[in-house]
């Protein structure tokens, strides 16, 4: 159980790494893509077999696709120079504040109250019958919510980028 | 049985390689797979939460993450679309019209 962490975990974080700061796009999706095949491991490992799913499919099969689409139709070049022009600033910054943070979370212990939601009794009923029910009785509010966002998001999506609806050329 | 606090310090160590991700690229292509990262560092402290919390209000929330992303995906596409489309360049240190 724990070499398999430590596997995840590992791939996880170098898979984060080559996201960032491999050259051509198709490979940082290609990365990204790989660390989303692992974060469902991790998830498989936390009893969450439902999202584990859906992180492969809607993740990897529908958000990634996306991406590459775009990349398809945009034809991008690797760029000669791909950093921003002060990054090693940021990285010495934000490298320094993740010791900290990591530093600090070594240091902390962490207790509270549990649910009634233990291992054996989402067993009982089935990890995506546990989730149907919290989502759709505790949190039915929220969750129309989200289908206004994506219904906003997809009506966004199609006036931007449909030609004649917004002022093409307007920089040039 | 992995410590709880193993989750913590991964899902930190992969949220700051997005912040890096974000501060330090110049294609927004990369800046928005970093942000993926990030939201994806906050889904495993949900999942890992709801395991050791004994609840499952945390799974659920990643649902709401994923909707969040998935908006965020669209909507982040299309203006890098758009941006190409009259730019001709998805640089973001060239698009500095409203620098000072």
């Amino acid at each position: 159980m724990t070499y398999l962490f430590a596997y995840l975990a590992t791939v996880c974080v170098v898979c984060a790494v080559l996201t960032v700061t491999l050259r051509q796009p198709v490979y940082n999706v290609l990365a990204l893509l790989t660390m989303f095949f692992h974060v469902a491991g991790l998830y498989v490992m936390l009893n969450a077999e439902f999202l584990a799913a859906v992180q492969v499919i809607v993740y990897a099969g529908a958000i990634l696709v996306l991406y590459l689409f775009v990349l398809m139709l945009l034809n991008l070049k690797a760029q000669a120079r791909h950093m921003h022009r002060q990054w090693p600033f940021g990285v010495l910054i934000l490298g320094s504040v993740a010791a900290m943070v990591v530093g600090a979370l070594q240091a902390g212990s962490f207790s509270a109250a549990t649910g009634e939601y233990t291992a054996d009794a989402v067993q009982a009923v089935g990890n995506t019958e546990a989730i149907g029910l919290k989502l759709y009785t505790d949190y039915l509010v929220p969750f129309e919510v989200a289908s206004l966002v994506l219904l906003v998001a997809m009506i966004g999506a199609i006036v931007l980028t449909k030609k004649g609806m917004i002022d093409d050329h307007v920089g040039d | 049985m992995v410590p709880l606090s193993a989750y913590i310090i991964l899902s930190a160590l992969i949220f700051f390689i997005g912040v890096v991700g974000v501060v330090t690229r110049r294609s927004i292509i990369v800046i928005l797979l970093s942000i993926e990262l990030m939201l994806n560092a906050v889904n495993i402290n949900f999942v890992a939460f709801a395991q050791y919390l004994e609840s499952i209000t945390g799974q659920v929330f990643v649902f709401f993450t994923l909707t969040v992303a998935a908006a965020e995906v669209a909507v982040g596409l299309a203006l890098l679309i758009a941006i190409y489309r009259n730019r001709r360049t998805v640089n973001v240190e060239e698009l500095d019209l409203m620098k000072w």
